[in-house]
């Protein structure tokens, strides 16, 4: 039994403080965004004032090259980071939920490069990558300092780093989700399907990945939507370079707010993020969510 | 039911390589901390420091890193005292009173969960600005506890409807309020769940990185990222300070892993078994 409607008062007044906070910091600001990017706003030149100009700023964030390029840096960066998280994912709980000695110790281990700060993780793979003391020159080329690559310095090779880093970061996260998805299914299902006689891989494909069907959605959804956030990796590895290879669209709209003061253009970019955001969440819902519906009703 | 040995030997390589692909990245740069600076400059690097404790004494001495230590407690502590004593009766009332409306809060609070920071970054700035909580340790908490208030709910929810509801009866035939039901009887036995809420916050607070960095730009006040992130030397980049600052700031969330695994893990997944 729940509590009675008389303590309708009481659950309001208690729920009152967190949605106050949410309303203040979070919802107000929002919609200030959304005001501010109807208006040409220059933090440097005060005396032009801040005139209405309906959707011109949309208008020209539509025929922005830089823009362009900063929402396809991000819509690669997005694509292949959240596709190798998921499939080292699910990897990582696999193994993590087998039954082994020494199991919270792995799981310890395995959380670690979630719980290090990003800023710490992106100067170490910085680091990692470092043309003359890195380590990823020492084990690819050892003594022969001549070949040693300066990794950042390259378009192609600074996006990978990026994702690299975001991967080595969050996976273990993606695998704790799928972990979570693992865990509900019953281990009869299994041991009727070894008494039939399906090895390994026939049980993971038959059994285990359709039953994760709804795990692997919530953890994609939740990564895609980080992903697609991604600031503090480009700020400390690469500033966004070289040239603009991996500047992505958070980054770009934090030099145009904070360093360019164009309030009302760089609210336009973070909106027009934010709606690319609920756009593709809803997208997953209905696709793969009404599949996983018929699947059940069928 | 015993696995064949073709599945012993998968599952040890996927234990090697998964701790090793998570451990060995950090643990150069742990190696690097102990450099001299003579090994950290050396081409072709070194495998093995000498155990040198230099860079230790250079960040937190001359690069005056016990400051940013002590911003990052204050700051994360503070979100995580106020963002668990909001976020605990807003929890309850969710989870065992009869709410009109409860469909419209916990949409609010996903919506809030799904916001880019840059979104709401810049009139955040501004209300700071307005009300004077800029290069304030304050002015950074306001927002980190909105920020965390989602998960701290939805784990506590969570943990708020699995605990039996005859307890709940029990503590309504006896003429407990709301209130006293929560305190006195459903809180004691949440413990468990405000634990993970608690720890998980803190990390947040702790490894923030953009608000930090919008809203200190004084650095007396700076916390550990910022630091990090902006961490200079006078002529090269100091990579031994970096790594010797990037240890310490990671070591508190290195214990509190290995300490609370189970519950990180499970607050964690809450979400996703649930939702």
């Amino acid at each position: 039994m729940l509590r009675p409607t008389s303590d309708h008062t009481t659950g309001w007044f208690m729920v009152f403080p967190a949605l106050t906070f949410v309303a203040i910091f979070s919802l107000y600001p929002a919609l200030d965004s959304f005001l501010l990017s109807l208006h040409r706003i220059y933090l440097g030149l005060p005396n032009l004032g801040q005139p209405f100009i309906g959707l011109s700023n949309y208008a020209q964030l539509f025929q922005d090259p830089v823009a362009h390029q900063a929402f396809i840096v991000t819509l690669g960066f997005v694509i292949l980071s959240t596709t190798l998280e998921l499939l080292l994912g699910i990897g990582i709980a696999l193994v993590i939920h087998e039954h082994f000695k020494g199991r919270g110790w792995v799981r310890a281990a395995v959380l670690i490069p979630w719980a290090i700060p990003t800023v710490v993780a992106s100067q170490m793979w910085r680091f990692l990558l470092n043309d003359q003391y890195g380590l990823a020159n020492l084990i690819l080329f050892g003594d022969q300092v001549d070949a040693y690559v300066p990794w950042l310095a390259d378009p192609w090779m600074a996006f990978g780093a990026i994702v690299l880093a975001d991967v080595w970061k969050t996976s273990s996260f993606a695998g704790l989700l799928v972990l979570a998805g693992l865990q509900v299914i019953p281990d009869e299902v299994y041991d009727a399907a070894r008494i039939d006689g399906a090895t390994a891989w026939q049980r993971f494909w038959h059994i285990t990945l359709p039953l994760l069907k709804p795990a692997l959605l919530t953890a994609l959804l939740f990564r895609t939507i980080d992903a697609f956030r991604v600031f503090d990796l480009v700020f400390v590895m690469t500033q966004g370079g070289p040239g603009d290879a991996t500047q992505v669209i958070q980054f770009y709209g934090y030099k145009t707010l904070f360093t360019e003061g164009r309030i009302g253009y760089g609210t336009t970019i973070s909106i027009t993020v934010f709606v690319a955001i609920l756009i593709l969440s809803l997208f997953y819902v209905r696709t793969v969510g009404s599949k996983l519906l018929d699947k059940e009703t069928a | 039911m015993t696995n064949p040995f073709s599945e012993r030997i998968l599952l040890t390589l996927g234990i090697f390589f998964a701790v090793l692909g998570s451990l060995f990245p950090f643990l150069w740069f742990v190696l690097t901390s102990l450099k001299s600076q003579i090994q950290v400059e050396a081409i072709p690097p070194t495998w093995w420091p000498d155990g040198s404790v230099e860079f230790y004494c250079s960040a937190l001495i001359d690069h005056d890193l016990f400051n940013y230590i002590w911003n990052s407690l204050i700051v994360a502590s503070a979100t995580t005292v106020i963002a668990l004593v909001i976020a605990t009766p807003a929890a309850y009332a969710l989870a065992r009173i009869r709410l009109q409306g409860k469909v419209w809060v916990f949409g609010g609070l996903l919506c809030v969960a799904m916001f880019p920071q840059i979104v709401i970054a810049g009139p955040v700035w501004q209300i700071l600005e307005r009300i004077g909580g800029l290069n304030t340790h304050w002015g950074l908490v306001l927002p980190y506890v909105t920020l965390t208030l989602p998960l701290a709910v939805w784990i506590l929810a969570t943990f708020f409807q699995e605990l039996p509801l005859e307890l709940e009866e029990a503590a309504q035939i006896d003429g407990c309020t709301a209130w006293q039901a929560l305190y006195k009887v459903m809180l004691p036995l949440a413990a468990p769940g405000l634990f993970t809420a608690a720890i998980l916050t803190f990390i947040y607070a702790w490894n923030e990185f953009f608000f930090a960095l919008l809203i200190l730009t004084d650095p007396v006040k700076q916390t550990l990222p910022v630091g990090i992130a902006l961490f200079q030397g006078e002529f090269t980049m100091p990579w031994g300070e970096i790594a010797a600052a990037s240890v310490i700031a990671t070591l508190p969330l290195i214990v509190l892993v290995l300490l609370f695994q189970r519950g990180i893990i499970s607050g964690l997944s809450a979400g996703a078994v649930k939702g």
